[in-house]
């Protein structure tokens, strides 16, 4: 277990120290709102209709841009073999390296979310009811990211292909997140229903996302 | 004989290479049989003859899950049990799944200019096929970034294994979204359960494109075995010619 808390730790002071990796993520989230009113129009009806959905495909960007970073750095400086050869079992090890991922990028689009709400228009409700999803459902994005990041690592251009892989995967999670979000301003459904299949797809992936990562990285680095 | 006897690649080239004419000739002979039970069906009430299209069009569509369904199977048997052929099954799939799939979703398109007006809608079944396209892609984007086959065959195990429990859940999500975003009244096929002058040739076309997907597969393992064969003579006149 300390070996575990020691991890994460290391990581996320890495994350926090090297590169400032949070606010760049933070940044692109910012700018991707920005630019969606310049090529949408600047109509604040229309801005708080789709606002939901903007949000939420900014936030899965920004959690794309830092994913190579979430295996690759610890491949580069030899650290990932450490993790290999440790006795905490590979799967618990990427899944706390894949935390302290979402504690350091994800987390802070969650927190930047509102105050992007207030350019497009969201009301306190709408506004609410992104964070909350995008609470809920990024976890996610970084499980699924982690598999990604797992095949890719020891490819010299593998971040564009990490971007084609996973994206197809996170469809539902987009589905879901931007459904909710809808349900708690206009509806038709009731808010309860897709937010639950998010907290499912979250937890699902947390599940299959250090699995599959393992098993890549055991196989692959041979 | 038993699946590890195939393991030995030039039994299996033997062995492959003497039912390769006999599969490829059931293929011609089931595509026959199908296409004129298709001449012999009659036309649709409505759709009139481009309903014929369905012939090619829902194979394809049970081909391109078929496909993927194998390539798993494959990577188990990569990644559990190591068995020597099935990296080649998985590679020499991947692209008559994605190819298959494009069928689909071409054929899908030209159907649906002429009976819902429009190329493309974003319907929970078109977006599925085309999810599973792009994933087809993705699979075989891997299999060209990993130049080593051995690494790269593990690589895209994992994923397509990942592919297929998440392949379920995309279907299902994209579902509860088209259901959502739009009414499922348009594009069904309102008519009654299939009449038996069309499922006939429908499963005579099912079966001669299943028969068509064993031939290109197993002819495309074949070739796939060579490719490697070429590789380790290439790499080992490499070796020679810098004097090791």
């Amino acid at each position: 277990m300390t070996a575990l808390t020691a991890l994460l730790v290391r990581d996320m002071r890495l994350a926090v120290r090297v590169g400032g990796g949070a606010l760049i993520g933070v940044l692109f989230f910012l700018i991707v709102v920005t630019i969606v009113p310049f090529a949408i129009g600047p109509d604040l009806a229309l801005l708080a209709q789709i606002g939901p959905a903007i949000l939420w495909l900014g936030a899965l960007l920004a959690s794309l841009l830092a994913l190579d970073r979430l295996i690759g750095a610890d491949y580069e400086d030899g650290s990932l073999d450490l993790i290999l050869t440790a006795r905490v079992p590979l799967e618990l090890a990427v899944a706390v390296k894949a935390l302290a991922h979402w504690l350091t990028t994800g987390l802070p689009l969650v927190a930047a979310a509102p105050l992007l709400g207030l350019l497009l228009n969201l009301d306190p409700t709408a506004t609410g009811a992104v964070a909350l999803t995008l609470a809920a459902g990024t976890p996610a994005l970084t499980f699924i990211g982690l598999v990604g990041a797992a095949l890719t690592v020891a490819l010299r251009r593998g971040g564009l292909l990490l971007a084609v892989l996973i994206l197809p995967l996170t469809i539902p999670v987009l589905i879901f997140g931007v459904a909710a979000s809808n349900a708690a301003v206009v509806g038709p459904v009731p808010f309860g229903p897709p937010f639950t299949i998010l907290c499912a797809l979250t937890l699902i992936s947390a599940v299959i996302g250090p699995i599959a990562a393992a098993a890549a990285l055991r196989h692959g680095l041979d | 004989m038993a699946l590890i006897d195939l393991a030995n690649p030039s039994r299996f080239l033997t062995l492959s290479g003497r039912l390769l004419p006999w599969l490829a000739g059931a293929t011609l002979f089931a595509f026959a049989f199908g296409v004129s039970q298709i001449i012999a069906s009659p036309d649709d009430y409505q759709q009139g003859a481009t309903a014929k299209i369905m012939f090619i069009h829902v194979p394809a569509a049970w081909l391109a899950m078929f496909i993927w369904a194998t390539m798993s199977v494959a990577a188990l048997g990569t990644l559990v049990w190591r068995h020597p052929l099935a990296d080649v099954a998985a590679k020499a799939a991947a692209p008559i799944g994605a190819a298959f799939t494009l069928q689909c979703l071409v054929t899908g398109m030209l159907w649906g200019r002429p009976m819902w007006g429009t190329y493309w809608v974003w319907d929970g079944r078109l977006t599925s096929v085309l999810v599973l396209f792009l994933m087809y892609l993705g699979v075989l984007a891997l299999w060209r970034t990993i130049e080593e086959p051995a690494r790269a065959a593990r690589a895209v195990a994992v994923l397509t294994l990942v592919g297929a429990i998440n392949l379920p859940i995309i279907k299902f999500s994209v579902d509860w979204w088209s259901t959502l975003h739009q009414p499922a009244s348009v594009l069904r096929l309102s008519g009654p359960t299939i009449h038996p002058s069309i499922l006939i040739p429908l499963l005579a076309m099912a079966l001669a494109f299943l028969l068509l997907f064993f031939t290109l597969h197993l002819a495309a393992m074949r070739n796939e075995i060579m490719r490697r064969r070429v590789r380790t003579l290439m790499l080992m006149q490499a070796d020679a010619a810098a004097g090791r």
